[in-house]
């Protein structure tokens, strides 16, 4: 990772931006951090981006109101130069302006159209009124309004006056109530109401209305029923009240909306057509808006220099991709057509740069499953490389199964097979994100799984007999009738080979293999356990070799695998002697079964310094002079102690003369004390702190120092042994998932298989259904998470602290794919 | 030393080829360092798995307990009939 200096041309420099952009190799530091966002130089360009933003906004509403398909843009189109901006703002002004203009005229034409609707409705219902009134004759209205005055007075008094119109329908009661009342029951109100809704013109939405005519005598009362009219937002039309009048006002009407509906249908097709057109670019136009947006951004970290006269930028670039960075200033340049070139300037300094691991898509997960728990520090050993392989592993240990396997593969496979067309549909179930980022995970993992299941030969619960099982029943058919149960003694029932891969599958169906599964299965997870600390503590040595701190690697590296090797290394060394070592077979009495010591307690004594009175006939230990053996490798392990203590520091402190050209580095530490609580913790999370800051060339104290490797020296002592009994959760989560498997079996599918005939299809249809809900629900998906979750934690705690330091910050580049995603995200 | 000549042959034989022979074969490109190791990683853990397996069962010290119908059903079907 090298820091660069950028000097590029005014003019330039938009189009070198944007190819940096498109390469997406540099990260840039902002040299303006105390300037305001409002006083950088390019906040109006900022402005412009952002008003055409929201004009691309707008019409994408309109398009989606409209439900136009926005097709999806196939390859990403590049950033504008600077006439293209100004060309597309002047077609998105435009665009928006016509669809502006549109949307007012339909409004408008809506308007009209509803009231011809309106009237036409007015003049049908109101005719069966008039005729009704025609018939009758006006002597029962005036009957009914005025009861004690003549039918001749009442004909001189004048004609009804009316008012038609139309109201809302959920407001005509109130309507009527009020009419009622205003007019101390003199208006006559006959309504009918409309079957079909009309269209409100600005919401869009349908409205059922009703149509009322209101009958009444007198101007007072006239101005009265149009007030409350007014006031219940109930539409007045002139209603002539002779028949001819009223049949020809319906012709008219009735050729005015005709007129009016072709208006607007070719309205309707014009919008649609400009909509149509603007969609297919819609996409494009926002990618690009969204390049010019962080190019000018990014634009603003730049520093102009003293001559006015070009444009200076730092990026930290890695070291390989400096060719490809020249490669982008030299395209900027020379698509500006700016005769002077840009220049890329590499300068030194103390500066941590940030850390960039190259992945590509398979390596991908396992990146990012190491860099949840922290980023590596600059140029240290990547852990993720062997996570692609050790995480899948550790995973089927616990797993091993190989139906619950297969189908975690044939998910995976699925998900990998599949990646191009389920990556394009962008879905925002964030649990489905996570499953499909870690697909090449998953599908390891179901492969692993397959294998340890076929190695514990456990399928479903239930074990494969394909090579020929090791043990035979010796016994007659008396004995069979008479005893409920028999042992098979290994001396008799045993042929002397084990099973070809894997368990044997006669242990499947004994009652005791809890007993000989917990002893294979512990002894399998301290020895897995033990190998992969073993391999932890060796990469601490590629850090040490890189980092020129060759010292380490005899102060510190040594004694601590001599101290973690001759200890549990040695355990291991006795599971291997023992399975090897006794057996029914033998003659020496001392080493038949009966004789077999535990290997743990021969530890705890070892440790201990303390011994056990074997029993008769045996012998205490495996070979002679193990005694011997294990006092010396004790005393050894208890002195390398003091020189895990004491060697650094001491070393440091002799040749403190020398200059170091490299900053002390803090080694690990980054456990924060999950096992175990340091009581010095408040003291030393200051030093480190300190230490990681300091850019300048001082030792620390030896004071710090002493205390940092203290605090280093206990941790590792204690972890190794609370590490390699953290492994047994190998042991543990096989034995929950095995048990859980059989479980589920006797205890549903069982009861399916039990019963013939129809009734037994039946049952088994209704078991079956349950049992693979449960099996996928529970034992792939609950199990699955739960394996996963202490594989991390195995990696994250007991491999990573014997070496990682993962202070590092990570290498976020300028690239416009990244952006781009990252605002879909957030859309 | 109750262990069988061929299945050890076998699988030594298989994952030495994948974790050694194979690695060598790695096609040339900015992955064949990634290749490499997961070759050798896959063979050093799945055969030590393996043999962990095979190692337990060489001389064991307890054999199975089974009930005298699962006793007569084996002794059926899995082709070793008793007298």
């Amino acid at each position: 990772m090298a820091l660069c200096q950028l000097f590029i041309q005014p003019e330039a420099a938009y189009t070198s931006v944007s190819e940096l952009g498109e390469a997406g190799t540099v990260q840039f530091r902002d040299l303006n951090p105390d300037v305001n966002a409002f006083q950088r130089k390019f906040v109006n360009e900022v402005r412009r981006c952002d008003e055409m933003e929201r004009k691309l906004r707008y019409i994408e509403a309109e398009v989606h109101k409209d439900k136009v398909h926005i097709p999806a843009v196939k390859d990403m189109p590049r950033a504008p130069n600077p006439r293209e901006i100004i060309d597309l703002e002047a077609h998105l002004e435009k665009t928006e302006n016509e669809i502006l203009e549109l949307s007012h005229n339909a409004i408008n034409l809506k308007q009209n159209y509803l009231e011809l609707t309106e009237l036409r409705h007015v003049l049908e219902k109101t005719e069966a009124f008039f005729l009704a009134q025609e018939e009758i004759g006006i002597d029962s209205l005036t009957k009914s309004l005025i009861s004690d005055e003549t039918g001749q007075q009442a004909a001189n008094r004048g004609r009804l006056g009316f008012v038609a119109g139309v109201v809302q329908r959920e407001r005509v009661p109130a309507f009527e109530r009020m009419l009622w009342r205003i007019s101390r029951g003199n208006v006559f109100l006959r309504r009918a109401e409309l079957d079909k809704p009309l269209e409100d013109p600005t919401s869009g939405n349908e409205i059922y209305k009703t149509v009322f005519v209101a009958f009444f005598q007198g101007e007072q009362l006239k101005s009265r029923i149009k007030k409350v009219c007014t006031g219940f937002h109930a539409s007045l039309y002139p209603c002539p009240p002779s028949n001819t009048e009223r049949q020809d006002m319906v012709k008219g009407v009735r050729t005015r909306l005709e007129d009016l509906n072709m208006v607007l249908n070719q309205t309707r097709d014009h919008r649609q057509r400009v909509l149509v057109s603007v969609a297919k670019e819609l996409q494009s136009w926002a990618i690009m808006v969204r390049k010019m947006k962080a190019i000018y951004h990014t634009l603003n970290l730049f520093n102009m220099d003293v001559t006015q006269k070009c444009l200076i930028g730092e990026c930290w670039v890695p070291t390989a991709d400096l060719p490809n960075v020249q490669k982008a200033l030299a395209d900027g340049s020379n698509a500006c057509g700016s005769s002077i070139p840009s220049f890329l300037n590499c300068i030194e300094t103390d500066e941590v740069p940030p850390t960039f691991n190259r992945t590509n898509r398979f390596t991908r997960g396992f990146q990012t499953l190491i860099d949840a728990y922290g980023v590596a520090s600059y140029r240290e050993c990547n852990p993720a490389l062997y996570t692609i392989i050790t995480f899948p592993f550790l995973f089927a240990v616990m797993f091993g199964d190989l139906g619950h396997g297969s189908i975690m593969a044939m998910f995976g496979l699925w998900m990998v097979v599949k990646e191009v067309s389920l990556g394009a549909k962008k879905s925002t179930n964030e649990i489905w994100n996570i499953f499909f980022a870690g697909r090449y995970i998953i599908l390891l993992m179901g492969l692993f799984s397959m294998y340890t299941g076929i190695v514990y030969n456990d399928i479903f619960s239930k074990s494969m007999n394909i090579f020929g099982s090791a043990w035979y029943i010796p016994y007659n058919s008396t004995t069979l009738e008479h005893n409920q149960a028999l042992t098979l003694d290994p001396k008799e029932s045993y042929v002397n080979a084990p099973y070809f891969i894997g368990i044997d599958p006669i242990w499947q169906t004994a009652d005791n293999k809890i007993i000989f599964l917990n002893s294979y299965k512990m002894k399998l997870s301290i020895i897995f356990g033990v190998v992969h600390m073993i391999f932890g503590v060796c990469m601490s040595v590629v850090n040490y070799n890189f980092f020129k701190r060759r010292y380490s690697i005899i102060l510190e590296f040594l004694p601590q695998v001599v101290f973690l090797c001759l200890l549990f290394l040695y355990m291991v060394f006795m599971m291997f002697y023992k399975w090897l070592a006794y057996s029914t077979f033998y003659d020496d009495f001392a080493y038949s079964q009966g004789c077999a010591p535990s290997v743990l307690i021969l530890f705890i004594n070892m440790m201990l310094f303390s011994s056990n009175v074997p029993e008769a006939g045996c012998k205490e230990f495996m070979f002679d002079g193990q005694g011997l053996v294990q006092r010396v490798f004790v005393l050894v392990s208890l002195a390398c102690i003091p020189v895990m203590l004491l060697g650094k520091p001491l070393y440091l402190l002799a040749t403190k003369d020398k200059k170091h050209d490299k900053p002390e580095q803090s080694n690990g530490n980054v456990n924060q004390g999950i096992e175990m609580q340091e009581q010095q913790t408040d003291i030393t999370e200051a030093a480190p702190a300190k230490k990681a800051e300091s850019h300048d060339h001082e030792e620390e104290e030896f004071s710090e120092v002493m205390i940092h490797q203290a605090i280093h020296t206990i941790e590792y002592v204690l972890s190794t042994i609370s590490h390699t009994a953290s492994y047994l959760r190998l042991w543990a989560l096989s034995l929950a998932h095995a048990e859980l498997s059989e479980v589920l079996w006797n205890m549903v599918l069982a009861m399916g298989l039990k019963t013939d005939g129809y009734i037994g299809a039946l049952k088994l249809y209704v078991a079956f259904c349950f049992w693979a809900l449960f099996t996928l629900a529970i034992l792939v998906m609950m199990e699955g998470l739960s394996a996963f979750l202490h594989t991390l934690r195995l990696h994250w705690v007991e491999f990573m602290s014997k070496f990682y330091a993962g202070q590092g910050y990570i290498f976020q580049p300028f690239c416009f794919k990244m952006i781009l995603e990252q605002e879909e995200k957030d859309d | 030393m109750g262990a069988s000549f061929v299945p050890i042959t076998v699988f030594t034989v298989l994952w030495g080829v994948v974790g050694i022979v194979c690695p060598f074969f790695a096609p040339k490109g900015p992955n064949r360092g990634i290749i490499q190791v997961v070759l050798m990683l896959t063979a050093a853990t799945c055969w030590l798995f393996w043999l962990c397996a095979y190692m337990a069962q060489m001389n064991p010290l307890i054999g199975p307990r089974l009930s005298n119908e699962t006793l007569i059903w084996i002794a059926r079907t899995w082709g070793k009939p008793y007298a």
